[in-house]
């Protein structure tokens, strides 16, 4: 029985389509997470996530998918390749995003409900810390040397820049209205903040010893849209630091920018309210969430244009690609 | 000596260098006006005791987590008194040297409590009073309004009408003095988007049995018979602000046609089910603390202290002046949970801010519709546009 069942997982290695990429995307209002084929397009499979499935990651090796249950209370764990549940991780309550750090080993969560940042360890499955930040803590990003890790609350609207040393908060950034997600470049030196109803971008060169100064701030203007629709909301940078991509919500575009002079160069039509963005591995493509049309859109990121739109599941809100 | 002299250098160099950190301590207070009235004609509209008071509350907690960080409490003190204890309640407020002060009144106790908080320098919130003449000829400069005006509501119905096409409305309106002054909203709405009334009826107050045992029975006989013979119509609008009638019309109308205004389709800043652009978050806040549902009063008291949250946060102010300064500048903008930033007219001191149209249950759609263009705001299609106020009191 023991070596029948080996070999059976041996044939499955073997047969495997290991070189494909994946991307997996979280469906806030289904329930569930859709697997897209990343080379050919086409949808894999979709599977039960838990109850609105939200912030979605992956460890560093691609092994393990984690998501945000937001109405489960807790951060539900898949296998990469078999999509078979493994044990969730303690969230706290009401968990909309999150991010690992670059070594896998701790979970930072932001708890909107609780004014709360939770920290977790993925091996032990234990609360390691709660840190109290502003009200509604919503987006979350880490610094490349995993020495800090910064948290936006959407109401209090400041960027908390919380040292995963002591878990103490060092650093309290105002910015504009309803911040949503903070995005370091590849080198640290720089951190984007996206602030959904202030409509603009809020830019801090970041200095030797993680501290932060405000050095710029990105608007954005497309005729024929009213600007209460230009909602900053997800944003990816290319490795180079060179490109700045940022999901404008209810205007249906992607914004090009350039990341060093923050000059807004394009406006990428994509899907209806366009939510969180990521790159493929590869840096090839851009993957968009477009909640309200319940599709992603693919972007050539070298031709800064829209190739392919695939549907998904319903309301689809978080999005991570492995090899 | 010489170490003291560097200390304190070194301290004053640190408080002129980050000048957020100057320590406020905010105090105001909701000032609430319970009139003797009737009941409303459904129990879910039965004001709770802590109406207004709950969004306070929620307002504290939301200001103090970011005050935290920067140095600043929130305290907020609430104050019930019957139409007589008004004036001596506000007296009491402003001898404790609270100079920013929520009020939940009608017209007339609201501008004699705003005049007499103006002798003390104190700014005043209005939470409740729609009349439209306080954001008109008897607006005053001490006197911000979070909560909107009838010419709002009446726009905001309006153009979800037109933009049905439901351009031919039955207008019924009620016939105390509060219900005609809405009628009168809804005719200038009509007017303003290209509507015809084309009837125009008055439903008498006569006083009612309607939570009698059998109330039902007359009123499926009446209204019927009162709605009968009317000209050709899309739609019947309301103006009910007694809440006398215009929940029981959408069932008993002669002709079956949709209910707007006062009954049926309502317009409202805020309502329990509102879940869209975060609201969620709003909602289960306000109902761990509460134990409650919000209502559109929780809400604006909510608002008017987010205001001022807002100028300690971002102009390092609370004194009135500095509050309503920065809340009617450019640079003020508030997240509300309603998509879009919501902000003051600085020629009448009203929040500008999106209508929900709720039908009791959920949201069925959101005002300012679609295709209404303004070259200010879209906004600013709702209410008493700067051409249109004659508010001089902030200029």
């Amino acid at each position: 029985m023991k070596s029948l069942f080996l070999s059976t997982a041996l044939a499955a290695l073997i047969a495997g389509p290991a070189l494909a990429g994946k991307a997996f995307i979280s469906n806030e209002r289904g329930n569930t997470i859709t697997v897209l084929n990343t080379d050919t397009w086409e949808v894999e499979t979709e599977f039960f996530a838990g109850n609105r499935p939200r912030g979605i990651t992956a460890s560093p090796d691609g092994k393990v998918i984690y998501v945000c249950a937001s109405d489960d209370n807790l951060v539900r764990v898949f296998d990469a390749e078999t999509y078979e549940e493994l044990p969730s991780l303690p969230s706290g309550p009401d968990p909309e995003l999150f991010i690992l750090e670059p070594s896998g080993k701790r979970l930072y969560i932001a708890n909107e409900d609780d004014n709360l940042v939770t920290v977790t360890d993925t091996e032990t499955r234990m609360i390691l810390a709660e840190v109290p930040v502003g009200v509604e803590p919503e987006g979350m990003g880490m610094s490349p040397d995993a020495k800090f890790v910064v948290n936006t609350s959407e109401t209090t609207n400041m960027a908390h820049f919380i040292s995963t040393e002591d878990y103490k908060i060092k650093h309290n950034i105002l910015v504009d209205q309803r911040p949503r997600y903070a995005h370091y470049t590849a080198d640290g030196s720089r951190l984007f903040v996206t602030s959904e109803i202030g409509g603009t971008v809020t830019v801090m060169d970041i200095a030797e010893d993680g501290a932060p100064t405000v050095v710029g701030k990105i608007s954005f203007e497309v005729a024929g849209v009213q600007p209460e629709w230009l909602q900053p909301v997800g944003a990816r940078v290319t490795s180079d630091g060179k490109r700045l991509f940022v999901a404008l919500g209810p205007a249906n575009r992607v914004a090009v920018v350039d990341a060093q002079s923050l000059e807004v160069l394009d406006y990428i039509l994509v899907g209806q309210r366009v939510w969180q963005l990521d790159f493929t591995p590869d840096e090839q493509f851009l993957l968009t969430t477009n909640g309200n049309s319940n599709d992603i859109t693919v972007i050539d990121v070298a031709k800064e244009k829209a190739i392919k739109s695939v549907q998904v599941g319903q309301q689809p809100w978080g999005v991570v690609t492995i090899d | 000596m010489h170490r003291l002299h560097q200390s304190l250098l070194a301290a004053l160099v640190l408080l002129f260098s980050t000048s957020a950190a100057w320590a406020i301590d905010v105090k105001a207070a909701v000032l609430r006006i319970d009139y003797p009235t009737l009941l409303p004609i459904s129990r879910y509209d039965l004001p709770p005791d802590d109406l207004g008071f709950a969004g306070a509350a929620l307002a504290d907690e939301d200001n103090g987590t970011t005050g935290g960080f920067l140095g600043h409490t929130y305290e907020t003190k609430t104050m019930a008194v019957p139409p007589e204890g008004a004036d001596a309640a506000m007296a009491e407020i402003l001898s404790s040297g609270i100079k920013l002060v929520v009020v939940q009144a009608r017209q007339d106790d609201l501008l004699r409590l705003t005049d007499q908080a103006a002798d003390a320098g104190a700014l005043v919130f209005n939470a409740r009073a729609a009349d439209i003449s306080l954001r008109d000829e008897a607006c005053r400069g001490n006197l911000l309004h979070t909560a909107p005006s009838h010419a709002m509501m009446a726009d905001a119905v309006a153009q979800f009408a037109v933009w049905k096409k439901w351009t031919k409305w039955l207008l019924i309106s009620g016939s105390n003095p509060q219900d005609v002054a809405l009628s009168d909203a809804f005719r200038k709405s009509a007017q303003k988007f290209g509507a015809k009334i084309t009837e125009d009826r008055m439903f008498e107050d006569t006083g009612g049995s309607r939570r009698t045992d059998s109330g039902h029975v007359l009123v499926q006989r009446q209204l019927p018979a009162f709605t009968q013979g009317a000209d050709d119509h899309d739609v019947v609008i309301t103006a009910d602000e007694t809440d006398y009638f215009a929940r029981f019309m959408s069932f008993h109308l002669w002709t079956p046609r949709p209910v707007m205004g006062s009954g049926g389709l309502v317009p409202t800043t805020f309502h329990g089910a509102h879940e869209a652009w975060g609201a969620t978050q709003y909602q289960t806040r306000f109902e761990a603390l509460t134990g409650r549902y919000a209502m559109p009063e929780d809400y604006n008291v909510w608002l008017a202290l987010r205001v001022v949250g807002e100028a300690v946060t971002r102009a390092n102010t609370a004194a009135p002046d500095g509050v309503r300064d920065y809340a009617i500048s450019d640079s003020f903008e508030l997240a509300a949970f309603k998509g879009q930033k919501v902000t003051f007219r600085d020629w009448n001191g009203q929040l500008r801010q999106p209508i929900l149209l709720y039908d009791g249950r959920i949201t069925v759609s959101v005002s300012p519709q679609e295709g209404f263009l303004h070259q200010t705001s879209p906004l600013d299609t709702m209410g008493l546009d700067r051409p249109e106020s004659r508010c001089d009191a902030f200029q």
